[in-house]
């Protein structure tokens, strides 16, 4: 494996943002989403994007703050009651919402990073979550086809990483973490601490590093 | 007592020790302080956790609730990522999911995840978890604000999930589905079968065993 570090500033973030991405993220009611990451896609004043992840969170927190700063055009999560903007929007005919119940979203993501055409699940099934979707039925039990989910960028938050960019997330902030991180052209996470290479026990790592291509320090400027 | 405190311990009832259990937001959270004694049981979380506990004074950085509110955790609590926190509700791990319900029909479909044109929040886990639980009891107030029917022939709204649940608590009644038929087998203190009937739109079988709801003797007195 590669010893080279897989830190980078902020700043060295900008390159890889622009009009029109799609956007995976970590977090829940913005838990475990990266407020620095999100500071510098503001900053950056990038537009149009499509963000893909649980919830909205609120008008002033997590991905929510990219809604009501109204540079997104489609979000796909499974909840958005909490960020009242995402709602007006939505009813504004602004932005577009796709709702998808949240273990499907995660088997989605999860398809769409391990080279699997899609997952079969009970869930959503005599619902208007059926709609144009394939049926198939095995052993008597109907499931919908759902089809995988990819995108440009996935952004992350850590509260360990070392500098080949394993990560151990915190409590409940792990969430869709590690799922985002295997489906995205690039993957970046912001970690609250970075140590050195066997700094952390191998049998705790959460994400192994092969799939995060760079990492950002949280606050670092 | 009111309504909503009499229904929370009436479902508490049905709780087995050792059960897993995933709560819905608002009422169902209730259940655990009405639990019999020697009743433990264990809450999963489905941002990815298994042991919340209630918050006892001092907030842990990342350990929140599925509202993103602060909690606590049990001794032998697990953490996890969303895919496996869904893998554990679709999987039938799950031994009770207690939620509230905009509509419940006479053939166990369940709608309470939106209204159209007036509240589109999402359906977040809710789809999953009354595909998967074992037991999906629904804990909701008998009627409408207005004292419409909630218990229906059929659902208007659009369905959470089809057939799926099994119990209904209600302040006035607690109903059954056996055999793909509505049963009702509890009669809450003072309340007459008319009474029901009249706020009842649904069809019903009346349990030969139809009894007085089963609660503590500290309510009943």
């Amino acid at each position: 494996m590669s010893q080279t570090s897989k830190r980078i500033s902020y700043a060295e973030l900008r390159p890889h943002l622009r009009d029109g991405m799609s956007i995976l993220f970590g977090g829940f009611m913005g838990v475990g989403t990266p407020d620095g990451i999100v500071n510098e896609i503001l900053d950056a004043g990038i537009t149009r994007l499509t963000v893909i992840g649980n919830d909205t969170a609120t008008p002033e927190t997590g991905i929510g703050r990219l809604i009501a700063a109204r540079r997104v055009s489609k979000v796909i999560a499974s909840h958005i009651g909490t960020n009242p903007e995402t709602g007006r929007q939505m009813i504004a005919g602004e932005i577009e919402v796709e709702l998808v119940p949240q273990g499907t979203l995660a088997e989605r993501v999860r398809c769409g990073g391990s080279g699997l055409g899609g997952v079969l699940t009970p869930t959503g099934v005599g619902t208007v979550v059926e709609e144009g979707k394939t049926k198939l039925t095995f052993d008597g039990v109907e499931y919908l086809v759902e089809r995988p989910i990819r995108a440009d960028l996935a952004i992350l938050q850590a509260h360990c990483a070392d500098e080949v960019g394993n990560l151990v997330y915190q409590r409940a902030a792990r969430n869709f973490n590690p799922i985002m991180a295997l489906a995205a052209d690039f993957v970046v996470a912001e970690a609250d601490e970075i140590v050195a290479p066997g700094a952390i026990d191998p049998d705790l790592v959460m994400t192994p590093g092969v799939l995060v291509h760079a990492l950002i320090l949280a606050g670092a400027r | 007592m009111d309504a909503k405190t009499l229904i929370a311990c009436r479902v508490a009832q049905e709780m087995q020790d050792g059960d897993i259990v995933n709560l819905g937001i608002g009422l169902p959270t209730l259940v655990p302080d009405y639990l019999p004694e020697g009743v433990q049981i264990t809450l999963q979380s489905e941002n990815g956790f298994l042991g919340m506990g209630p918050l006892n004074g001092e907030t842990l950085p990342n350990l929140v609730n599925a509202g993103g509110k602060p909690c606590g955790m049990v001794p032998g609590t697990a953490f996890f990522d969303s895919a496996l926190s869904f893998c554990i509700i679709r999987g039938g791990h799950v031994d009770v999911t207690v939620l509230g319900g905009l509509q419940v029909d006479q053939e166990g479909n369940l709608a309470n995840w939106m209204v159209p044109g007036k509240m589109v929040p999402g359906m977040g886990g809710a789809m999953d978890l009354v595909t998967g639980a074992k037991n999906v009891i629904l804990a909701m107030e008998h009627a409408t604000k207005d004292g419409g029917a909630k218990i229906l022939k059929r659902c208007t709204l659009p369905l959470t999930a089809a057939k799926k649940v099994s119990t209904i608590v209600t302040e006035l009644a607690v109903f059954r589905f056996i055999d793909g038929k509505l049963v009702l087998t509890e009669i809450a203190p003072g309340v007459s079968l008319d009474e029901i009937r009249a706020r009842t739109e649904a069809e019903f079988v009346v349990s030969p065993e139809c009894s007085e709801m089963r609660l503590p003797r500290w309510v009943v007195q």
